[in-house]
């Protein structure tokens, strides 16, 4: 690094004419380096106003209660809302306790050894499989090998493998956040290992690992790939319930992909863009639901 | 780890041995090893399934991997039928190459001035951004290319030149969804540049822009090659931007470099094929794996890649 500044001609200060060159450099640096970034912010502005502007007239309790339709006066996104909500709560069933406890033996139990070093780089990989595959896995090992069809149970199996790995990661942070202290006084006294995990570490631990789940809940229930792949289907007018997970099952953002595909601009615009503001909405909910958690959270330490 | 000391250094043998203990124990490794479990599922099903497509009758892996078209909806004894990858593969990558071309220049552009310029206040409002747009779900994005990118595109080069689904239009969009991801990952690596060799390089009287570009840069330049090689992954697998606005006809002529162009991306047909449900055992639905088992690899290649050279080239201060 040393040599690269090194071979740098530094324009001497006294040189005015050019210092002024370079003040103006300098600036334009600036500007441009300001526009990259904004552009971003000024898409993501773009993004939420358009599809405010397209789709608020068309939100109306209706459309949270109806079923899906052919005629875009009609339709309604109930039957994905349930699902969704379905789907969010099956996931979380299953992946709350794995991935807790997938956390704490990593973080608290497990030796240095070879087989751990392969799950952390594991747990790494799978992080950027695309999500589209693990549709596919579900579409063969929860459809048809284990016989589950195409139903609620099988999208959310596929859905709690795609968010474990976030959530292990995410829990394991929180746990690891939590001072050794607490860990050394419990061990101290006598506990056992496993005691103080379960009863000091965890606890303790608790807000974090709730809040990285609200957001890896979110993230799951944003997608659309791998249960489009694993059997959900757009047109179901009924609803879902997480105690019937063998029913055929559909979720928003998969109304959110049926509309925009259909010919008609009602629907292309004007119904997804609705559609959308109901998604972003819930997931706004969550998300803000987590922030409120973590400020709790590090204002009580 | 912490826990080592109590396990018996000292004669402090427990007077009942802990099976109960032992069980939990190993349900919890249980846990942790889901995650092998999953790779192992992953792998295993891709290609156990995708070898079933090769082994029904006119269908050939020499065809996979080296015959231009690809047309698989038609029966695998009819001279219409050809299963040949690439013009997927084809798709793919031009989708990918155009959102590189935009992700690269917005996302380092960005990091550099979050890092090296901003004030604290600046990066305070625009890093949560960047996280919101990491956060919309791509089905929201692949609507915002269909109904907004693409008439845009359309009224600027003509309706003639652009039609409705074009590989430009969603290759922006994913340009789009990936700058927070190369943004923030090189971010990180640049703010991680010791302060001494900023100062270092303004006491020999180098401007702001010498030292951003300089020196930052290139000292945290394994985090950002790597950034960029996890967007290009992230890009490749991404599905819905591109089954909404790339449209699904796997181009004719390759290799195909036209943006303005109809295409359809490994994922796309993914989509499309699935949305047919056709049983399983048909061409179809075998071949939905043997595309999704060469998404894996490459994608899988790329990721080990990235890894690599942040272990290979990272400096340590």
């Amino acid at each position: 690094m040393a040599t690269t500044t090194q071979e740098r001609r530094v324009t001497p200060v006294h040189d005015l004419r050019s210092s002024r060159r370079r003040a103006v450099t300098e600036q334009m640096t600036r500007a441009v380096l300001l526009i990259a970034t904004a552009l971003s912010v000024i898409v993501l502005a773009t993004l939420l106003i358009d599809i405010l502007r397209d789709g608020a007239g068309r939100l109306s309790l209706d459309f949270l209660t109806s079923y899906v339709s052919r005629f875009p006066e009609e339709t309604g996104i109930r039957a994905g809302l349930t699902g969704t909500l379905s789907l969010m709560a099956l996931v979380a069933l299953m992946t709350f306790p794995i991935g807790v406890a997938g956390a704490m033996y990593l973080e608290e139990f497990a030796p240095d050894n070879r087989f751990t070093r392969l799950l952390e780089a594991n747990i790494n990989n799978l992080a950027g499989v695309p999500s589209v595959i693990y549709g596919l896995l579900g579409l063969s090992v929860f459809v048809y090998i284990l016989g589950f069809g195409r139903s609620l149970l099988s999208g959310a199996l596929t859905l709690t493998l795609l968010v474990l790995p976030v959530i292990i990661v995410a829990a394991r942070e929180a746990l690891r956040s939590v001072p050794r202290e607490i860990r050394d006084g419990g061990l101290a006294l006598g506990a056992t290992p496993l005691q103080v995990a379960a009863r000091q570490t965890l606890p303790a631990a608790m807000p974090g690992i709730l809040t990285g789940m609200i957001l890896s809940l979110s993230r799951a229930i944003g997608e659309t790939a791998p249960i489009l792949v694993a059997g959900a289907i757009a047109f179901r007018r009924a609803d879902n319930e997480p105690w019937y997970p063998l029913e055929a099952y559909t979720a928003v953002p998969i109304h959110i992909f049926d509309f925009v595909k259909r010919p008609q601009q009602e629907f292309q615009i004007e119904v997804a863009s609705a559609a959308i503001i109901v998604l972003l909405a819930l997931l706004l909910l969550m998300n803000s639901g987590a922030i409120v958690l973590r400020n709790r959270y590090s204002r009580n330490r | 780890m912490s826990a080592e000391p109590t396990s018996g250094r000292i004669s402090l043998t427990a007077r009942r041995k802990r099976y109960g203990e032992r069980t939990v124990l190993a349900v919890l490794w249980l846990c942790a090893a889901v995650s092998v479990f999953t790779t192992v599922g992953i792998v295993g099903v891709l290609f156990f399934e995708a070898f079933q497509l090769f082994r029904i009758p006119g269908v050939s892996i020499v065809e996979f991997f080296t015959d231009s078209a690809w047309r698989p909806f038609t029966d695998p004894s009819s001279d219409l039928f050809r299963i040949g990858v690439w013009p997927l593969l084809n798709s793919t990558l031009l989708i990918t190459a155009i959102a590189l071309l935009v992700a690269v220049p917005l996302g380092l552009g960005s990091a550099v001035y979050l890092s090296e310029y901003a004030s604290p206040r600046v990066r305070k409002t625009v890093k949560p951004a960047l996280e919101v747009l990491a956060g919309v779900p791509t089905v929201v994005l692949g609507f915002f290319a269909l109904t907004f990118m693409t008439p845009l595109l359309r009224s600027v080069f003509g309706t003639d030149v652009v039609p409705i689904f074009n590989a430009a239009s969603a290759g922006i969009v994913v340009g789009i969804l990936i700058v927070p991801t190369i943004a923030s990952i090189s971010e990180d690596a640049m703010s991680a540049v010791p302060r001494a060799l900023r100062e270092g390089a303004y006491g020999l009287g180098a401007s702001r822009r010498h030292v951003a570009l300089r020196v930052v840069f290139p000292a945290a330049l394994s985090g950002i090659v790597s950034a960029v090689i996890l967007g290009f992954g992230r890009a490749i697998g991404e599905t819905l931007i591109v089954s909404l606005a790339a449209g699904n006809l796997p181009p004719g002529d390759l290799p195909a470099l036209n943006p303005f162009q109809q295409v359809q991306t490994m994922t796309a047909y993914i989509v499309q094929a699935v949305g047919g449900e056709s049983p399983r055992g048909s061409v179809t639905f075998q071949s939905i794996f043997a595309v999704g088992a060469l998404l894996f690899v490459v994608t899988f290649a790329i990721n080990i890649v990235a890894q690599r050279i942040v272990r290979r080239f990272r400096e340590e201060y």
